[in-house]
């Protein structure tokens, strides 16, 4: 998709937190990226490299967290797995199904020094 | 996945300066917040901003130049023009006598918030505008970023596959219209306008569609009043807010 200007965003994170914390270097970076977010991990490990180049992050370990797609099914009252974003119901076939997870996209947490 | 891994191995209490920092931020947390600025901003004009999204070549800039052509007399239109590379859309707008800008995004896909923000300084929009924003060409990515719109409006034209909110739901899902354009060719074509409708309605319920020809205007003065009312609520909110500034003032 755009992993490029999604990981810029991240490193604009990380600087903001650094003044906001006041750390000087990251070590790992864990995002969570669900797996409906349409977001390719490969894609964002690959920006990773390139844009943190003379940051605060140059050379940081990124750890890719993959939350798994769920949606709650009017029809059958319960929550589901999704594979797919807007999929059906895997029990009913029906596509009354609100997606509840899977399309995360955050910056967990840190390892600083 | 293992949290402890990172540290157990060189972390010793008291020996060194590493540490963990939960932060739990949205990676899309920075592009919200500045689109909200530039809802703010609309708001406060009484600007109805609707930003425009599609597949390259399904018609945006003749729909545009043919909208403001027949608009122009009741509202003050602005253009920000969103491509690649090029001025060439912008110059085509302008033609119309509408202020238009060109925003280039280089190797971007998008148009960003961000970005939209630093159109707006030079732009200055007049109070009760209409702001057509036209984004680069791209089912994909435009649907992830807020730009502070009031609405997105997806083009898709009869010449594409009537599947297509189906392969790119996103960008479905973020609209609350749907322009399906070149209607005019709709005999020569095989397209089943009902089974778009039905994709794109599986996606987003209330997903609202009209049927239009930039070409022929066939359609478009159901469009123009979608916008019409859209527009007067952005204006009687300027409105409200000013009379209760004068009452409080």
């Amino acid at each position: 998709m755009h992993e490029m200007s999604l990981t810029e965003s991240v490193v604009e994170i990380l600087c903001e937190e650094g003044r906001r914390q006041g750390f000087a270097r990251v070590k790992t970076v864990w995002l969570e990226i669900g797996t409906l977010s349409g977001v390719e991990p490969g894609a964002m490990e690959f920006c990773f490299d390139v844009v943190t180049r003379g940051t605060l992050a140059e050379g940081a370990r990124l750890e890719i967290v993959r939350t798994p797609g769920q949606g709650w099914c009017l029809d059958c009252e319960k929550s589901v797995a999704l594979v797919e974003r807007f999929g059906a119901c895997p029990e009913c076939g029906g596509y009354k199904v609100q997606m509840t997870s899977g399309d995360e996209m955050r910056v967990k947490e840190l390892e600083v020094e | 996945m293992d949290y402890g891994a990172g540290l157990a191995g060189v972390h010793v209490p008291g020996m060194s300066q590493e540490r963990i920092v939960q932060i739990e931020r949205d990676i899309l947390s920075k592009n919200r917040s500045y689109a909200e600025e530039n809802r703010g901003y609309f708001g406060r004009k009484g600007v109805l901003a609707l930003n425009f999204v599609s597949s390259p070549g399904s018609g945006k800039t003749s729909l545009l130049v043919r909208a403001i052509n027949d608009l122009k007399d009741k509202h003050a239109i602005a253009v920000i023009e969103g491509d690649q590379q090029t001025s060439n859309d912008a110059e085509r707008i302008r033609a119309t006598g509408a202020k238009a800008i060109q925003v280039n995004t280089g190797k971007g896909c998008h148009l960003d918030a961000h970005m939209v923000g630093h159109a707006l300084e030079t732009l200055d929009i007049a109070d009760n505008s209409l702001l057509f924003v036209e984004n680069v060409g791209n089912l994909v990515c435009p649907a992830a970023f807020d730009l502070g719109e009031a609405h997105k409006v997806v083009l898709l034209s009869t010449t594409e596959g009537e599947d297509k909110p189906a392969k790119y739901p996103d960008m479905f899902a973020a609209a609350d219209l749907m322009l399906l354009n070149k209607s005019d060719l709709l005999p020569h074509l095989d397209f089943d306008v009902g089974a778009c409708i039905a994709h794109a309605l599986r996606v987003n319920p209330n997903l609202q569609t009209l049927i239009v020809s930039a070409k022929t205007g066939e359609g478009l003065a159901a469009f123009y009043a979608w916008v019409e009312a859209r527009s007067n609520l952005a204006r009687s909110d300027l409105a409200r807010r000013k009379a209760e500034a004068r009452k409080a003032g």
